[in-house]
């Protein structure tokens, strides 16, 4: 399956754009010591609201949940970005925006203290990102465009 | 896919290929740098704002001091006497049985009742209850005796006795302590008898009814030397004691207005309580409950909705401005005003009472150059925070706090001019369970810092500040050192000499003022 060059490019902005969020929300967290995603948590709502409640209230928890949030971000961002194991990557980062959406879903009924940037009814952007790594993992570029293409090999389980 | 894997077996790199596959790191370099810059704005900020101050931060709840078994007396077990047993452990089991009910659909009760049941045991009996309604006298009875927090059914230890005047309780050698939750005329009254029968005192806010009793308990508990505490449960909030710090360091520079407001709109909140079915002449003792208050006929309402009459309230001043004044003489410690004046009416409520559902008061504190305003409505519930105003900064104070920056300040004029602070930005932010005072960085933070969410925390731990102040009381007990807990006989005198002030300028239409030699108001 080859790509033409305008699927190539748009399919590898998707995948770096992405990566970069990814980064930096995730650097951020890491360079701040105080950062921790309690007050988010205990905001949560829908069904899962409990589970991320507990979270909260846990001190062994909350740290276990926070270090892997950070260095999850980054680490997904960072593969993304530079084009390696991005199959993985995607996977991982598919899970932690779900992690996120379940925890404040767009649902009607469903009030947050933190105000919503838009407008949305069950669609919001963290499902948007989530869908769009979907894509990112569908259709790889890293081997075109990424650190995978250095790598002189036939397993792809590396892209 | 075919195409790429041939080109990759011809086993070179082309520059083509180098290019393609580095190609994104000086993107992951430029990700890199906004990293650096962001970290290092927020370091310029914190060390700028917070180098030269030290926010005290009390950690942890304070150990439980060993002892015998303290026997408690609960005089009055009605609304808020139930709370108070509960605050140390005691729930009648039917209300168990309701938590448990009620936690199956609704999660929040599930926890109340998980929180209750890992509330600290205080190491306490309740021994003796009184109350002049049957039926809250019933209740009292049934938590007293529930020291295991079980539901009906479950095992119960022995049930505290009833005594049917609170002379006979006092008079009791199996009382150690009373607690007093009656209304505002008996508080004095009850308290005097124990302290002279040297019985240890937690008394409801606020101290006193009258001016003149208000000499006589502070002189009685001085010379008896009992331990006393006030119910003012705000002296255990975790922001209250991060503001005093700050304060203490001049971080909003010199308070020359003070703003609180009480804003409810609900009949329960302007007072306006059920009347127990079961409530009737036979079941309440109503001579007993007029006590030192002008004769009335037997009234249910009066019993029941006490609040809203001055024959044993204390009004807006005495009941809600007080939680204000108690929060602000901590942080501040304001002390009594040199004068007051208040004004206001019965606007909303026009139910027969006769104390007033709006009332605005203003007090004037010459000595320390501010004006502490109060204005409370029963009938709006618009919050107008709490708001200590200074020339740098001002401080808005509920469980959270926020230091916001004043643009006319002095202190951070070059901080402003640098764009290290904005003004009108909060500088500063305390949610309780954060364990730090950090100056205001991402916007998450910004808007939580703002709301705050309805948990008291210590060390991250959910706790009642009600069950904190009765443990600071009973520590102090049974430390029998001579310290008296925070919210001591000084503090009450205090708080309720500046409440009589408002609610005798708000009844006579004038001016009222503290000689301060003399300790009279005139």
């Amino acid at each position: 399956m080859g790509y033409t060059k305008l699927q190539s490019f748009a399919l590898v902005i998707l995948r770096i754009t992405i990566g970069w969020h990814f980064l930096y929300e995730g650097g951020v967290k890491i360079l701040n010591p105080n950062w921790t995603a309690k007050s988010y948590l205990l905001d949560s709502g829908g069904f899962l609201k409990g589970f991320f409640e507990l979270i909260a209230g846990n001190q062994i928890l909350l740290s276990i949940s926070d270090s892997a949030n950070a260095w999850g971000l980054a680490l997904i961002g960072l593969s993304l970005m530079l084009g390696i194991f991005t199959r993985y990557s995607s996977i991982a980062g598919i899970v932690l925006l779900l992690l996120y959406y379940l925890s404040h879903p767009a649902f009607p009924g469903i009030e947050y203290l933190f105000p919503s940037d838009g407008s949305y009814f069950i669609i919001n952007k963290t499902l948007v990102e989530l869908f769009a790594l979907l894509v990112v993992f569908a259709f790889p570029t890293s081997h075109i465009f990424g650190l995978q293409r250095l790598i002189k090999s036939n397993k792809t389980f590396l892209a | 896919m075919a195409h790429e894997n041939q080109e990759n077996k011809s086993g070179k790199l082309s520059r083509r290929d180098i290019l393609a596959g580095l190609a994104a790191l000086p993107l992951v370099g430029i990700v890199g740098y906004g990293l650096l810059r962001n970290k290092a704005d927020a370091e310029k900020r914190n060390s700028s704002l917070l180098s030269d101050i030290k926010p005290e931060i009390q950690s942890g709840i304070p150990p439980l001091i060993e002892g015998k078994t303290l026997r408690i007396g609960i005089i009055g077990t009605g609304g808020r006497g139930g709370y108070l047993m509960k605050a140390m452990g005691f729930v009648n089991p039917d209300r168990i049985d309701e938590y448990t009910e009620k936690g199956k659909k609704d999660k929040y009760w599930e926890q109340y009742l998980e929180d209750f049941r890992a509330q600290d045991n205080l190491n306490i009996k309740i021994t003796a209850i009184c109350d002049v309604f049957d039926t809250n006298a019933e209740k009292g009875i049934a938590a007293g005796a529930n020291v295991h927090r079980n539901g009906k059914g479950g095992k119960m230890d022995d049930a505290p006795k009833r005594y049917t005047t609170y002379n006979e309780l006092i008079a009791s050698p199996d009382v150690d302590a009373v607690v007093i939750a009656t209304p505002d005329h008996w508080h004095v009254p009850i308290a005097l008898e124990a302290a002279r029968k040297g019985k240890h005192v937690y008394c409801e806010k606020p101290l006193s009814w009258s001016v003149a009793e208000t000499y006589e308990i502070r002189k009685t508990v001085k010379e008896t030397g009992i331990v006393f505490q006030l119910g003012h449960q705000g002296r255990q909030t975790e922001s209250y004691n991060v503001a005093k710090s700050l304060i203490k360091q001049d971080v909003i520079g010199k308070i020359s207005l003070i703003e609180v407001c009480t804003n409810r709109n609900d009949p329960n909140g302007a007072w306006v309580y059920d009347i127990d079915p079961e409530a009737n002449e036979k079941t309440i003792d109503w001579k007993q409950f007029i006590g030192q208050a002008p004769w009335h006929d037997f009234s249910l309402e009066r019993f029941f909705r006490w609040r809203c009459w001055w024959d044993y309230s204390t009004g807006l001043s005495g009941d809600l401005f007080t939680h204000e004044y108690d929060a602000l003489n901590q942080i501040l410690d304001l002390g009594i005003p040199n004068s007051a004046m208040a004004s206001g009416g019965i606007y909303f409520f026009k139910d027969g009472r006769t104390v007033p559902d709006v009332l605005n008061m203003a007090m004037e504190y010459s000595d320390r150059d501010l004006t502490l305003l109060y204005s409370a409505t029963l009938a709006s519930e618009k919050n107008r925070g709490k708001v200590i105003m200074g020339h740098d900064a001002y401080l808005e104070l509920s469980d959270t706090l926020i230091v916001s920056v004043d643009p006319q300040s002095t202190r951070y004029k070059e901080k402003l001019e640098q764009g290290l602070v904005e003004p009108f930005k909060p500088i500063f932010s305390y949610v309780p369970g954060q364990g730090a005072v950090d100056a205001v960085t991402s916007p998450t933070e910004k808007y939580f810092a703002g709301r705050g969410l309805l948990y008291t925390y210590r060390d991250g731990k959910a706790v009642d500040t009600t069950h904190l102040h009765l443990r600071e009381w009973i520590n102090c007990i049974r430390a029998g050192n001579g310290v008296q807990p925070s919210c001591d006989i000084d503090q009450a005198f205090e708080e309720a000499m500046t409440a009589h002030m408002g609610t005798i300028s708000y009844k006579e239409g004038r001016r009222t003022y503290w000689d301060k030699e003399k300790e009279v108001i005139v």
